[in-house]
């Protein structure tokens, strides 16, 4: 299978990548990892006329601290993240969740923006970003602009990201002390998408759920926050009754696709499960 | 469309060529370089047999622009042996698979072998349990892993033993 013939551009800055973006409308796409965009151009699934390739701006790779926020280049590529000893430290949930992700060959190419960019429900740095409360940094000709996670997705496919923009980086809170973290994906064999995955982050003090933010993977149009699953939680002490109605509350917000991995009973139920493991793993972390 | 240049290093040789934007890197390496070593498999990045090292990372060359490569080193199953001091002697990890029987078919073995290269630089010592998720991009459909592992295991102790008889 090839690609659909297209024009190549390669420009080295940000700025020069929105004036290319500028002048090539909506005939381009930006690439990023390129293992999404590649795969549907093989399959015709789109048939940009000139591709804007981001693997040769420096300015859009690594990972910083600014205040109490980490700042991670959206071109930061997978195995990146798992390596990087500030996310490490202070969000160690994208530090780890990676590891699930695709394959070794795959995390060398595929990066966390354009997981995020892409809006395929099926990635996991989205519900990944609500769980850790990220703001996706937007730049175009205007400047730039900042959304919250939340604010973010719209439909499959479709985010508040304009034709003219570009995603930069993405801005993520350092967890406060004794933050617990989890992130359960289930999945039929490496490399697949999940059938349903849960990120949850959490802290207790004396014994009860002070914060938890918790969102799935691939289980409705758009990756989703469980605002009501977390409220099951808040205030509560960790039990098999406050767990099972925070597992509950998930799955009354599910609206998953039926496919290969499963109908929409099964997938809706795994959410569940996925939920369940996640609040346990990241109570189990909580200090 | 244009073609465009591209000054790429393969197996420590030098090449201009021109390529068309959409041109795959794993097509351009078996049909404008005629190495055929790094296989078409799946096509859509999940079985692994095309695998190369680009700039020192294994990257899936189906899913890769040849035109991304402008500036890189490339290496495919045909530069290992080359990578050994003496001329036409097999690297570690192909001695390994061979004495090992870590093929059946062979299809996957290209892919397996630069894959256990890199693995094997980024971590010379590993567990098996770090060998099976090292190579968990790569697919072999004969389902000879076990004795895939334990080429690689071979490879692991051949190069730390060498390493030793350098230090």
């Amino acid at each position: 299978m090839i690609p659909p013939a297209f024009d190549y551009h390669a420009p080295r800055s940000v700025n020069e990548a929105i004036g290319l973006l500028g002048s090539l409308g909506a005939d381009a796409k930006l690439l990023a990892g390129g293992h999404s965009l590649l795969p549907m151009m093989k399959l015709r699934f789109a048939q940009p006329a000139h591709l804007i390739d981001l693997n040769r701006i420096a300015e859009l790779r690594g990972i910083c601290e600014d205040g109490g926020d980490v700042v991670i280049g959206a071109m930061t590529v997978e195995n990146d993240l798992i390596g990087n000893a500030l996310l490490r430290a202070k969000v160690p949930l994208l530090a780890e969740a990676p590891k699930l992700i695709a394959d070794p060959q795959v995390r060398n190419r595929g990066t966390i923006g354009g997981d995020i960019a892409h809006g395929d429900p099926a990635n996991d740095h989205p519900a990944l970003s609500l769980a850790v409360d990220a703001t996706f940094v937007l730049q175009g000709p205007k400047g730039t602009r900042q959304v919250k996670a939340e604010d973010f997705y719209l439909a499959t496919y479709m985010t508040a990201l304009a034709e003219d923009e570009i995603l930069v980086s993405i801005r993520v809170p350092a967890f406060a002390a004794g933050t617990g973290w989890a992130y359960e994906k289930l999945k039929r064999k490496t490399g697949d998408w999940a059938t349903a995955g849960a990120a949850v982050v959490m802290r207790m003090a004396a014994g009860k759920v002070t914060h938890a933010r918790i969102a799935l993977t691939n289980v409705a149009p758009t990756a989703l926050r469980a605002t009501d699953a977390e409220n099951a939680l808040l205030g509560q002490p960790l039990n098999d009754a406050t767990v099972d109605a925070a597992a509950q509350a998930a799955r009354a917000i599910c609206d998953p696709a039926e496919d290969l991995r499963g109908d929409r009973d099964y997938k809706t139920a795994m959410a569940g499960h996925m939920v369940k493991r996640a609040i346990r793993a990241a109570a189990a972390r909580c200090a | 469309m244009p073609k465009k240049i591209i000054n790429v290093t393969v197996n420590g040789r030098a090449h201009e060529e021109a390529v068309e934007p959409r041109t795959l890197l794993v097509h351009f390496l078996r049909e404008q370089l005629n190495l055929t070593g790094a296989h078409i498999g799946c096509e859509t990045s999940h079985c692994g047999a095309c695998t190369v090292d680009i700039d020192g990372k294994s990257v899936k060359s189906c899913t890769h622009l040849a035109v991304q490569c402008d500036g890189s080193e490339v290496l495919t199953v045909e530069g290992l042996a080359s990578l050994s001091k003496e001329a036409g002697v097999l690297h570690a990890v192909q001695e390994g698979f061979y004495k090992e029987h870590g093929l059946q078919c062979g299809f996957c073995t290209p892919g397996m072998l630069v894959r256990s290269y890199r693995l094997l630089i980024d971590n010379p010592n590993p567990s098996e349990d770090e060998i099976r998720a090292g190579i968990s991009g790569n697919l072999c459909r004969c389902t000879g892993y076990q004795n895939i592992v334990k080429a690689i295991q071979y490879a692991a102790n051949k190069l730390q033993q060498a390493q030793k008889v350098t230090a």
